[in-house]
């Protein structure tokens, strides 16, 4: 696999509802660009409506959310639910945060694809959206 | 024991440090050498091979540490310390209801718990409703949900105000929260002279570090200063802003940053408070500090004295406060969150045991210290009880309690504190530059220094540079599993229900005529507390008295975040 794709993976990393501790998705977000994607930070406090919105509006093909809040297990199968009304279901979701180990197959199975928990490493999760996140047919 | 050799000791001291280094050091060297090239801290501060007195060459104990409950208060701020009187031991609790977390705070209390410490749930921390639709899936997640005073009646349930103090983390709605909590005393018939407590009330390491603001600066420091006006005349015994460093160290500062923003925070706290026309020494004694404790020993410890040091020198000198007690810096610690594990979380107790060591030798006056699940979700009985005992063991067993300020003169500890003093007072001197802590925070000065140092520290442990043990070196393939609480889904859906009950039932002239009032208050130079306090007395909520606020301060927004 070649290290710069030929056309860059555009994500969006985000922070959604009222939590904000943004330390992670920063370094995340920062990460993923010096990995050579294109990357767009959301900013704070974020409704599951904005984020969509904007991922339709830059058309990315990934949205990395950082949720720490616990309100993990409403938020991400709202985005879920209204990229696929949005015709948006073929981007990649995953996240990570203080998110305990059994809610994940749950998350999983709204169709959240991955779900990085705390130590989880800057190389793990570039390598991860470098093999699973493919720019989308447009 | 007399030494056998009996003038050695003076040939060692005039025979100096270059000759060691020649005859001893360098064949050991050559035999053996170091682990690594550069030895730094967790905050990558370079540490020497060896601190020796030419290290602390015209270094004046006399000024630089004094005496304890002596300026500067290097040597900590009583002067008997622990052997007078040990520590609070004040774990932070707060989830799901008022009644849970009632439940919880009997239960800690029965366990030998001094103080209670309210955490609130995002909602109520935002200023927000648990029925208002940005709350969504967030009620009573990561603490207490408190919409009205009912709620705050049951959080204090069988709990006489006067008998325990509090500490309530809370911080752009924190006039409300303490307007409720002095509501609670009037029902339970206890004067607010009474009162013992805190709220943490700093709106500006939220700018910087833990986001949860409403109002811009300017109207946020105006109910900030009329706070400590209305508490310094009748709730004299309450802390009135917790000035802390705890979050921006949790946001990926250094220790000398989180030292650094800590007091130049403190700094503008104080000047606002100056400005609307109190009298420096009528409040100060009243304001307090709160930082955290990371992995680095010596790091820590050398943070806290030197906080003593500046923060001394600069009521003194800068404030030209009159009363030793306005020069004094308290501090509550928490030990650092960010470094917690949750792979092997039972290591989880070691590192924070070293922590809260490290608070203790620091000299702090309260302390919380994490449960080893912290990293996964909130604490559970069990976990927030081992928590709790760290802190007893520390205290009763140790033996470090009983002298006081065990590491002073040490040639590290103290080379580290002047270290830690003198990078905090550049940072200080920069801010000074820009204009204060307002204008550096508009400019995104600590924010982006910040965010720099996180993901520094973030690369050195992908590296490998600095270890975590479980997470980048001593790794398992199977995490320990750690039982976790749970925050049951009928939360939520019970809250707003709780609250559509006092929406329906309260008296509604009296309501709508108090939130009228708070409005016009508001919009004039008057104090703004006795208006809050009517509003909160008639069951008006955070969310309501926020949103009346925010229609006259206007909603922070924070600039163009760069990565």
């Amino acid at each position: 696999m070649s290290p710069e794709p030929e056309k860059k993976v555009r994500l969006l990393v985000g922070k959604v509802g009222l939590d904000g501790h943004d330390r992670g998705a920063k370094i995340i977000a920062r990460a993923l660009r010096d990995a050579g994607f294109e990357v767009i930070y959301t900013g704070l406090h974020q409704t599951p409506e904005m984020v969509v919105a904007t991922a339709l509006q830059e058309d990315v093909d990934g949205i990395g959310l950082s949720l720490l809040s616990g309100a993990h297990n409403t938020i991400f199968p709202k985005i879920l639910r209204l990229l696929g009304e949005k015709e948006g279901s073929d981007i990649v979701v995953f996240g990570g945060g203080i998110i305990p180990e059994e809610d994940i197959p749950t998350l999983k199975g709204a169709g959240v694809r991955q779900v990085f928990t705390p130590g989880a490493s800057t190389r793990e999760v570039v390598d991860w959206v470098r093999a699973n996140v493919p720019p989308r047919r447009r | 024991m007399k030494p056998k050799n009996g003038g050695r000791t003076s040939t060692v001291t005039s025979r100096g440090r270059r000759e060691w280094e020649e005859t001893t050091l360098r064949p050991g060297l050559g035999k053996k050498p170091e682990r690594k090239k550069e030895f730094t801290t967790v905050s990558s501060l370079p540490i020497e091979r060896l601190y020796s007195a030419e290290d602390l060459k015209g270094w004046d104990p006399a000024a630089r540490l004094g005496f304890p409950g002596e300026p500067p208060f290097t040597r900590g701020i009583h002067p008997t310390m622990y052997r007078g009187r040990l520590w609070t031991m004040r774990q932070f609790a707060g989830f799901g209801s008022a009644e849970d977390t009632n439940r919880r705070f009997h239960y800690l209390l029965d366990h030998g718990q001094t103080g209670l410490s309210v955490a609130f749930d995002l909602p109520t921390l935002m200023g927000r409703d648990s029925d208002d639709p940005q709350a969504e899936g967030e009620v009573g997640r990561e603490g207490v949900a408190i919409d009205t005073l009912a709620d705050m009646e049951v959080l204090f349930k069988g709990i006489p105000l006067d008998r325990v103090s509090t500490s309530m983390t809370i911080n752009a709605p924190a006039a409300v929260i303490l307007a409720m909590y002095l509501a609670v005393a009037e029902k339970q018939g206890v004067s607010l002279e009474q009162l013992e407590g805190t709220v943490q009330n700093d709106i500006l390491k939220e700018y910087i570090a833990q986001k949860e603001w409403i109002y811009p600066p300017a109207p946020s420091l105006r109910i900030i200063t009329d706070m400590v006006a209305f508490c310094t005349s009748r709730v004299p015994k309450w802390n009135t802003i917790s000035i802390s460093g705890y979050h921006i160290r949790e946001a990926g500062s250094t220790a000398a940053q989180e030292l650094a923003f800590t007091l130049a925070d403190g700094i503008g706290y104080v000047q606002s408070c100056v400005d609307a026309g109190l009298d420096v020494d009528e409040f100060a004694p009243r304001l307090s500090f709160f930082f955290n404790s990371h992995n680095d020993f010596f790091e820590e410890v050398a943070k806290l004295r030197a906080a003593r040091r500046v923060w001394c020198a600069v009521m003194r000198d800068r404030f030209h406060a009159k009363s030793p007690r306005s020069w004094v810096l308290r501090t509550h610690v928490q030990t650092a969150g960010c470094s917690l594990t949750a792979q092997q979380p039972i290591n989880n107790v070691v590192r924070v045991t070293l922590q809260a060591l490290a608070a203790v030798m620091g000299g702090t006056q309260s302390l919380h210290t994490n449960a080893l699940d912290e990293t996964l979700a909130l604490p559970t009985e069990d976990s927030a009880r081992i928590a709790l005992r760290t802190q007893q063991i520390i205290a009763e067993e140790s033996g470090v309690a009983n002298t006081v300020d065990p590491l002073a003169g040490s040639y590290f500890v103290e080379a580290l504190t002047d270290r830690m003093e003198q990078e905090a007072w550049d940072i200080i001197r920069r801010i000074d530059e820009m204009g204060g802590i307002v204008p550096a925070i508009e400019q995104g000065y600590p924010q982006r220094e910040i965010a720099e140092a996180a993901y520094l520290y973030q690369r050195q442990i992908d590296s490998g540079e600095k270890c975590v043990v479980g997470v980048n070196r001593y790794t398992e393939g199977d995490t320990q599993k750690a039982a976790t609480l749970k925050i049951g889904a009928e939360v939520e859906p019970g809250q707003v229900a709780r609250l559509k009950d006092i929406r329906g039932s309260r008296d509604q002239e009296r309501h709508a005529k108090a939130l009228k009032r708070l409005e016009q208050v508001a919009r004039t130079r008057e104090n703004l507390m006795p208006a809050i306090l009517d509003a909160v007395r008639a069951y008006a909520s955070v969310g309501e008295i926020c949103a009346v606020l925010k229609s006259v301060f206007g909603a922070y927004r924070e600039g163009r975040v760069s990565l």
